[in-house]
């Protein structure tokens, strides 16, 4: 996969085999939907253990918050408590006892008069995580749209297959964004091979390199349009909005069917294989890697997400969630572990990173816990965090983490500064 | 949930591309390989002799300071045996024992560890050895003295000694060819300028080293000394001439190209090699040495961190300065 150049070594995205079809995993037993926020024990819970939900119900949990998550499967609510992920970061896991599918239909009713409004109150948890907050936050003046037909991670095919199976839900999809205030430019970026059948889909159609990490979003923008994402801003703070076809595909399939969509697109990946499947949002990993007879041990690893920005799961309840393009096994024997060596100053991270960031200096900075310094002279907030450091590191140094824990610490301290002010 | 099972949670990328640095050292031990055998050829068991005590005192010295500092044992990644044989390399045959023991102290002790041991010496760790026992024992390093009672069968002379002794009409009678395939008296590793430029292209090849150092390096030091015999051909000898003799093809592909005392941007790297090419130059046709690899590398060593400022602007970076 890394192709030995003495100028420069790179990886390459895979191309989607073209009889890949998603296998149909089963509606599990229990699922659990993430609730993005947790109560602080003053807040009045609108839903308890005990209440029945239905498929495309919306669930607030809170009565004075705009949040909502949307039931995906219909049963009994059975407990609702507080998840901590990575980096500290908390939601509520709501626990359901799944039975047989019952539909709620307020969104369909809400399509036919205000479109856009029920954009709004009801598919912020599409498949493929459609971005409703920064499509309508007056502030961010969203004028862009780029919808990314290729994974950002490696081995990842998900949006490659919506590509290449739902032109007729991405083009419903793309005249719904059209119609949002604001927006007049919709550029979408696939591969070469895809482009055929897209002329008329309403979008401008632009290639994207063969080369990973081309398909992250600050280098979209840069070989797309040109511009340039000043480092530490995000692609919305200067009116770009990335959205991945899956979530448009499944915003013109919600107004195809007046039903909120919850079958999810993943990419499972498992040691030389890759598979595709469709599983309802909330459906726990486990149950995932069961329909497919992977069996999964102590001391392997699990991981939603891409093999190069991926995260580590602790347990197998954990669900799939609207964002989840791909579940991960890595056997537990074929784990590179990371060292505590320091850089030896071989300069293959200076070759390989796509965002000239001096990865050398940086780390000696990292290590040491001098983020200000890091960031002020060493580029820290250039890093898009594709991995490659790490990945080509002599030294196997967890760069990648060493840069992500610097990011983090740097926004606690300036959270801290600013409740002080 | 009894049956929960254990799994292993770790950060991304849970890839890797399997680099290791005992890769690196031991490949670029075998890249030298060759030039250390003619080394055995030409000066017999003298030479083994030399090679394993430097090896091996190198890994003894790194081990004890493991054991000083209280951390894990290091000499499986081969650094210590590596720089052990760089140093090796640039012994003359005849290096007394004792002079080969302090040699690799100063190259281990503080060459590497005092700055914090692997990655973090400014300086090519072999060439401080060198640089610290050349100026002590000067006499050690007199490769016409030192190889006095050897027959070779060939001109015996060290080129660079008669260079600067007799001028270029004392070496005329040195047949270029000769010299390539290590027709020459030298340090051990340093001779068989053909092995060492196959070690050095299979390097770079590899990926080993970065290939900007030596072409620059080798650039720097033609062009300087073309430069110098044709302003004076009665008094500077040509640039093959100096190419292929002293530690010339040893410097510019094993010994400039140490990781960390070298640049890793592009322009760095080009003007750190090409200053190094350049102060050989220099050092032989004007200075006081009469070999000027070791000090020009050293020197240079000594500019890199002020060199690799010198970057190309990262991505997303605001404002004209780079």
């Amino acid at each position: 996969m890394l192709i030995h150049m003495i100028k420069k070594p790179y990886l390459k995205y895979d191309v989607i085999d073209p009889a890949c079809k998603p296998v149909i995993i089963p509606v599990p037993g229990k699922a659990v939907i993430f609730f993005n926020g947790i109560s602080d024990g003053k807040k009045r819970l609108l839903f308890k253990a005990g209440d029945k939900v239905k498929t495309g119900q919306k669930i607030s949990l809170f009565a004075d918050s705009a949040e909502y998550a949307v039931a995906t499967v219909s049963g009994t609510i059975t407990d609702i408590s507080p998840y901590v992920g990575n980096f500290g970061k908390t939601c509520t896991a709501i626990s359901i006892d799944v039975s047989e599918d019952d539909f709620d239909d307020s969104f369909g009713k809400e399509t036919a008069g205000q479109p856009l409004e029920s954009v709004r109150n009801y598919l912020s948890c599409l498949p493929g995580n459609l971005p409703v907050n920064n499509l309508f936050d007056p502030e961010k003046k969203i004028s862009t749209i780029i919808i990314t037909g290729i994974d950002a991670d490696l081995l990842v095919v998900t949006n490659q297959h919506i590509i290449k199976s739902k032109q007729g839900e991405i083009k419903r999809g793309i005249e719904i964004l059209k119609s949002i205030p604001g927006i007049n430019n919709i550029v979408i970026a696939v591969r070469r091979e895809f482009v055929q059948g897209y002329g008329h889909i309403g979008a401008e159609i632009r290639n994207i390199d063969v080369r990973y990490p081309s398909a992250f979003p600050q280098l979209i923008i840069r070989d797309l349009l040109g511009k340039t994402i000043p480092a530490g801003k995000t692609p919305e703070d200067t009116g770009i909005c990335m959205i991945s076809a899956e979530a448009v595909a499944s915003l013109g399939e919600a107004f195809l069917h007046n039903r909120i969509p919850t079958g999810k697109i993943i990419t499972v990946i498992y040691k030389d294989e890759k598979k595709l499947v469709s599983a309802r949002i909330g459906t726990p990993a486990g149950d995932v890697l069961k329909a497919l007879n992977i069996n999964i041990n102590n001391g392997d690893r699990l991981i939603t997400g891409g093999p190069m920005t991926g995260s580590c799961i602790y347990s197998e309840d954990y669900p799939v969630l609207p964002s989840t393009d791909a579940i991960m096994i890595q056997d537990g024997n074929s784990i590179e572990p990371f060292s505590d060596y320091p850089c030896i100053n071989c300069g293959e991270c200076i070759r390989i990173c796509p965002a000239n960031v001096p990865v050398n200096m940086l780390v000696r900075y990292l290590e040491t816990k001098r983020y200000q310094e890091a960031a002020e002279q060493y580029d820290l907030y250039s890093c898009i965090e594709c991995g490659l450091c790490a990945y080509i590191c002599v030294s196997r140094m967890p760069l990648l983490q060493y840069i992500k824990l610097a990011k983090h610490e740097l926004a606690g301290i300036k959270l801290t500064e600013a409740a002080n002010v | 949930m009894s049956d929960r099972k254990k799994l292993i949670v770790s950060h991304a990328p849970f890839l890797h591309c399997g680099s290791k640095i005992s890769t690196r050292s031991y490949h670029i031990m075998i890249a030298a390989l060759p030039a250390v055998l003619h080394g055995f050829y030409l000066y017999g068991i003298p030479a083994v002799g030399v090679v394993a005590l430097s090896i091996s005192s190198a890994i003894i010295w790194e081990y004890l300071i493991n054991r000083l500092t209280g951390k894990p044992t290091t000499i499986g990644d081969g650094n210590a045996a590596l720089i052990g044989m760089m140093l090796a390399m640039l012994f003359p045959a005849t290096t007394p024992w004792w002079a080969i023991i302090t040699g690799t102290f100063v190259a281990m002790v503080v060459g590497k560890h005092i700055y914090g041991g692997i990655g973090g010496n400014p300086f090519n760790p072999a060439l401080i050895g060198i640089a610290i026992l050349t100026l002590s024992w000067k006499n050690i390093f007199n490769i016409d003295y030192a190889l006095l009672n050897y027959d070779f069968g060939f001109q015996a002379a060290y080129p660079l000694a008669a260079l600067k002794h007799g001028g270029p009409a004392a070496v005329d009678s040195f047949n270029l060819f000769s010299l390539f395939i290590g027709q020459q008296t030298g340090s051990i590793g340093s001779a068989f300028g053909l092995a060492l430029l196959f070690g050095g292209i299979y390097l770079i090849i590899m990926g080993f080293i970065r290939w900007e150092i030596p072409v620059s390096f080798l650039a720097g030091l033609l062009i300087t000394s073309l430069l110098f015999h044709l302003s004076d051909s009665a008094r500077f000898a040509g640039p093959v001439f100096h190419l292929l003799t002293g530690n010339t093809l040893l410097g510019a592909f094993f010994l400039a190209t140490e990781d960390s005392s070298s640049p890793v941007n592009f322009v760095p790297m080009l003007i750190y090699g090409a200053g190094a090419g350049v102060m050989i130059i220099l050092i032989r046709n004007i200075g006081g040495h009469v070999d000027g690899a070791v000090f020009a590398i050293l020197l240079m060593n000594l500019a890199n961190p002020l060199l690799d400022k010198i970057r190309p602007k990262a991505l997303g970076k605001v404002g004209s300065h780079a």
